[in-house]
């Protein structure tokens, strides 16, 4: 129901609820209001009338409003139709488009190479170079010189992982070499990261010595340059990846990891002394990244081109705003000049598989929707969480599921730019959709 | 907004210290409004007339760089745009990006029906509360007026959401309008070819309106500076969402560079809100489960860059759960912390057989134990030990959850198992798994380790409670 008011009845209106705070404010002019009852007013209202009416409303109402009158729960207050003075055009105005480029982008971010080809003194077949950005990834600003890059992960024993995950790998699972080949014969990986997670005191505390064969095993399977991941134990990882390190010297592997809370010391020695690059892993704190990344080049004399960050990846719905923003932060301090921040990225993509909606059959609570077939949910958690950190400057991903990387592939090289297809016409999709 | 500092906003205020708003000073209220979590009527005595000028003026100033457009009536009008903003940990982005699922005129009735409720229905929890979708686009696809007028007005008869009525047919548009203009919908779209009559639509039935202008910035801006002048400022633009290669490519750095132009830059004419179409995902792709993946890829990376509004067709799971959670990624005020106070918590009413159960204090992990626990109606003691706001497995990693922590935890909370309990045991979560020697080295209770993820406590307490 639409009343039509002048501002003398509201005047009125506000007497009779027995308001004086009224008396004596004088209004200018006569502006006429719509008031519809019932429906809620919010003070947002203004963009649906004209500038000044609404202005002239807006302050009335919180005017009303300050004195106690009740204006939120009755009335929601509409201009008049728009401004009669708006000219009706007969043609278009042209106008064009510009916008510049962000001037204080002015550092650019290290480039990594990774992998050594016997020109080098190492035996895989090629190299990987990440980093070199001189803008967020994929922006105009300048051009992207290395693309993203996927390693799968390999184990150096079965593990438990998720169903739709697993049944990718059942056949391989006891052999680290056979599980390096798959991956990269079948599933596209452009690199392998073999994680020795067998050598955890609390798992099997395989030796240090006996894992590095397994590193041999894969680096003989495989030609592609490696990640050598330790269990995550800090007392243990030490030794076990200088030893590994020590197997592989020359190939220029990436060391996974050195951290604060561990003898980084002795990862960053062995890394320099075989050759290999170090990944400085710190917890969602990019204040703790400047250090771990100070530490490595200051005390123990890491060279920039040979780190690589992992400042955390959480998954989906858990801690992804904190993941991203996080990098998202260490990448723009690179790009302004923060010389301890500008390194290339790697994301453990796979713990998104630790997000329950990629894993559980159904929900635990009764009152979601129904979440549907698990096995499409996998997947796609992996693809979003490693997407939304590829747009946050993440340059190398450690995944899992053979869809999820040829996905999260395929948009990562549309936006670098080397994916060309066929060119869509847009300009009847409303009809032409056919779903 | 205009201002960055609150010694801007100040000079505005009536300076008196009163404390109407609920803040000690008016400087302090000055930050509040520069951070956007207090609104210029919040302060009563500047609504004085003898203020009244400057009231204007600083609403002028504090106005979202990107204009904020509200569609629908009511509880579920959305507000689109309204960012201040290029990256979230500037502040914060404002007005979740509003998910719109499509039907079409060619459905058939009892079709169109089931796909409307099942949109209007969904809901997916998320700490604490429920995430949902919030429009219904209804397609022309027989270019029909009339077909589309029945259609719109079903779909307006089944749901509260609010719609997007989308045809380039200005008469399709109109009699869409006609069934649905009291709930104002958003009219999808004024086109180069269509504009004159969509801008009189809009200007008659005063609904927002799109621009879609595909991969022309040029032809995009001179629609909205056209529109501008006839007086219709609740714009939507859409530069065209191109589903792959190049023009995909092409299509991201467009929505990058008008919202640069906007917030950077402050370029009036071309500061509105920005429409993603994901849709078009199935204008390639014959798979349907491959059409939803790359569909909902496409919403991804138009939430994080810039997508204020979004057009989708899948609505199964896969693709709606992903999709409302990137938008809560992206948008949760990252002002708000991380952590809850460590401490000892009762969930529903625990008695003396109840379990005793550790968590950390990340906010995210709490709220999710703790409504699995409370959605599946078992009484216990949550234990929040402070682990600086990390989760399970990477404070164990991390060495921010350690036995002594735990104990530490109990002690802190004058929590005495002896006298609290009849069982003296404690419950780790299975990802702590490795910390229970020292757990009952440290604190001499008996130790049960828990499952993996807390989704699992009802299955797991079934066999393993209460400890044999
Ligand atoms: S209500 Fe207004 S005048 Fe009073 S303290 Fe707050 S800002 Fe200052």
């Amino acid at each position: 129901m639409v009343k039509k008011l002048k501002i003398n009845d509201v005047i009125e209106l506000l007497k009779d609820a027995d308001v004086e705070a009224l008396e004596g404010v004088t209004f200018e002019g006569d502006i006429e209001l719509e008031i519809e009852e019932t429906t809620g007013i919010d003070s947002l209202f203004a963009y649906t009338l004209g500038e000044e009416t609404a202005k002239i409303g807006l302050y009335l109402l919180n005017l009303a409003r300050s004195i106690g009158y009740p204006v939120d729960q009755i009335a929601r207050i509409q201009a008049q139709p728009p401004t009669p003075s708006a000219p009706k055009l007969s043609k278009l105005i042209e106008s064009k488009f510009t916008v510049g480029t962000i001037d204080e982008w002015k550092t650019p971010i290290e480039e990594v190479t990774l992998g050594a080809t016997s020109s080098d003194g190492g035996t895989r077949g090629h190299t990987i170079t990440l980093g070199g950005e001189r803008a967020l990834p994929y922006y105009f600003d300048a051009p992207m010189p290395n693309r993203n890059y996927v390693t799968i992960d390999v184990f150096d024993m079965p593990i438990s992982m998720a169903k739709t995950v697993k049944s990718n790998y059942e056949d391989v699972m006891e052999d680290a070499g056979e599980w390096a080949k798959k991956v990269v014969n079948e599933f596209d990986a452009d690199m392998v990261t073999i994680h020795l997670i067998s050598t955890d005191p609390l798992i099997k505390d395989t030796p240090a010595v006996e894992a590095s064969k397994t590193v041999e095993e894969v680096l003989q399977a495989v030609d592609v340059p490696i990640v050598i991941g330790g269990s995550g134990n800090p007392a243990k990882d030490p030794e076990v990846l200088e030893r590994a390190a020590e197997v592989a010297e020359g190939e220029r592997c990436l060391i996974a990891s050195a951290n604060l809370n561990m003898d980084y010391e002795r990862i960053a020695a062995a890394a320099n002394k075989y050759g290999h690059v170090v990944l400085a892993w710190t917890q969602l704190e990019i204040n703790a990244q400047k250090e771990l990344n100070r530490k490595l080049m200051k005390q123990c004399g890491v060279d920039r081109d040979r780190i690589v960050v992992d400042p955390t990846t959480a998954a989906l719905g858990y801690g992804l705003d904190y993941a991203y923003t996080n990098m998202e932060r260490i990448r723009l301090a690179g790009l302004i000049g923060d010389e301890e921040l500008n390194f290339p990225m790697s994301s453990g993509t796979t713990n998104a598989w630790g997000a329950r909606e990629a894993w559980m059959v159904s929900s635990p609570l009764k009152e979601d929707s129904d979440w549907g077939p698990r096995e499409y949910r996998g997947p796609i958690w992996e693809i979003v969480t490693g997407l939304t950190l590829a747009l946050g400057g993440n340059d190398l991903f450690m995944m899992m599921h053979p869809g999820a990387v040829k996905v999260l592939k395929e948009i990562t090289q549309t936006l670098f730019g080397s994916i060309k297809t066929d060119e869509t016409n847009l300009s009847n999709w409303v009809a032409e959709v056919l779903a | 907004m205009k201002v960055n500092s609150p010694l801007q906003i100040y000079k505005y205020l009536p300076q008196t210290n009163c404390g109407e708003c609920g803040e000690a000073t008016c400087m302090a209220f000055a930050s509040h409004l520069l951070d956007r979590s207090k609104k210029v009527a919040d302060c009563p005595p500047l609504l004085d007339d003898k203020y009244k000028k400057k009231y204007l003026e600083l609403s002028e100033l504090l106005a979202p760089e990107i204009r904020e457009v509200i569609a629908g009536v009511g509880e579920t009008a959305v507000k689109i745009g309204g960012d201040d903003v290029l990256y979230r940990h500037q502040l914060t982005f404002f007005n979740p990006t509003v998910l719109a699922y499509d039907v079409t005129d060619t459905m058939s009735e009892e079709e169109l029906v089931d796909r409307v409720k099942r949109i209007s229905g969904f809901k997916k929890f998320y700490v604490g509360s429920f995430l949902k979708l919030n429009m219904v686009a209804v397609r022309s696809t027989s270019n029909d007026p009339e077909r589309f007028k029945r259609a719109v007005k079903k779909v307006s008869e089944t749901t509260t959401l609010p719609l997007i009525l989308c045809s380039f047919n200005p008469d399709v548009l109109a009699a869409g309008l006609e069934v649905s203009a009291d709930k104002k919908p958003i009219l999808y779209a004024a086109t180069k070819e269509n504009w004159q009559q969509v801008s009189e639509l809009a200007l008659k039935e005063r609904t927002p309106v799109v621009l879609f202008s595909p991969g022309d910035l040029d032809e995009l801006k001179t629609l909205a500076v056209s529109f501008r002048e006839m007086g219709i400022e609740d714009l939507i633009l859409d530069p065209g969402t191109y589903p792959r290669g190049e023009q995909l490519k092409t299509t991201f750095q467009n929505f990058l560079k008008i919202r640069r132009a906007g917030i950077k830059e402050g370029q009036k004419d071309i500061a509105y809100p920005l429409m993603a179409t994901p849709i078009t995902a199935w204008m390639v792709n014959e798979d349907p489960i491959r059409a939803s993946y790359w569909e909902t890829v496409l919403a991804s990376v138009f939430t994080v860059r810039y997508g204020d509004v979004m057009i989708m067709h899948s609505i199964e799971p896969y693709a709606l759960i992903p999709e409302v959670l990137i938008r809560e990624t992206i948008y949760t005020d990252p002002r708000t912390p991380v952590r809850v106070d460590p401490g000892v918590y009762e969930v529903g009413n625990p008695t003396k057989d109840s379990p005793v159960i550790v968590t950390t204090n990340f906010a995210l992990t709490y709220y999710t134990v703790e409504s699995d626990l409370s959605s599946n109606d078992i009484d216990c003691y949550l234990a929040t030990v402070d682990t600086d706001g990390i989760g399970v497995e990477a404070s164990v990693a991390g060495g921010q959850l350690t036995a002594a922590k735990i104990k530490e935890t109990f002690d802190n909370a004058g929590f005495d198992f002896k006298e609290k309990t009849s069982h003296n045991t404690v419950i780790l979560p299975g990802l702590a798994a490795r910390l229970q020697g020292d757990v009952e080295d440290v604190t001499g209770l008996n130790v049960k380790i828990g499952p993996p993820d807390s989704g699992r406590i009802p299955g797991w307490m079934e066999t393993n409670w209460p400890p044999k």
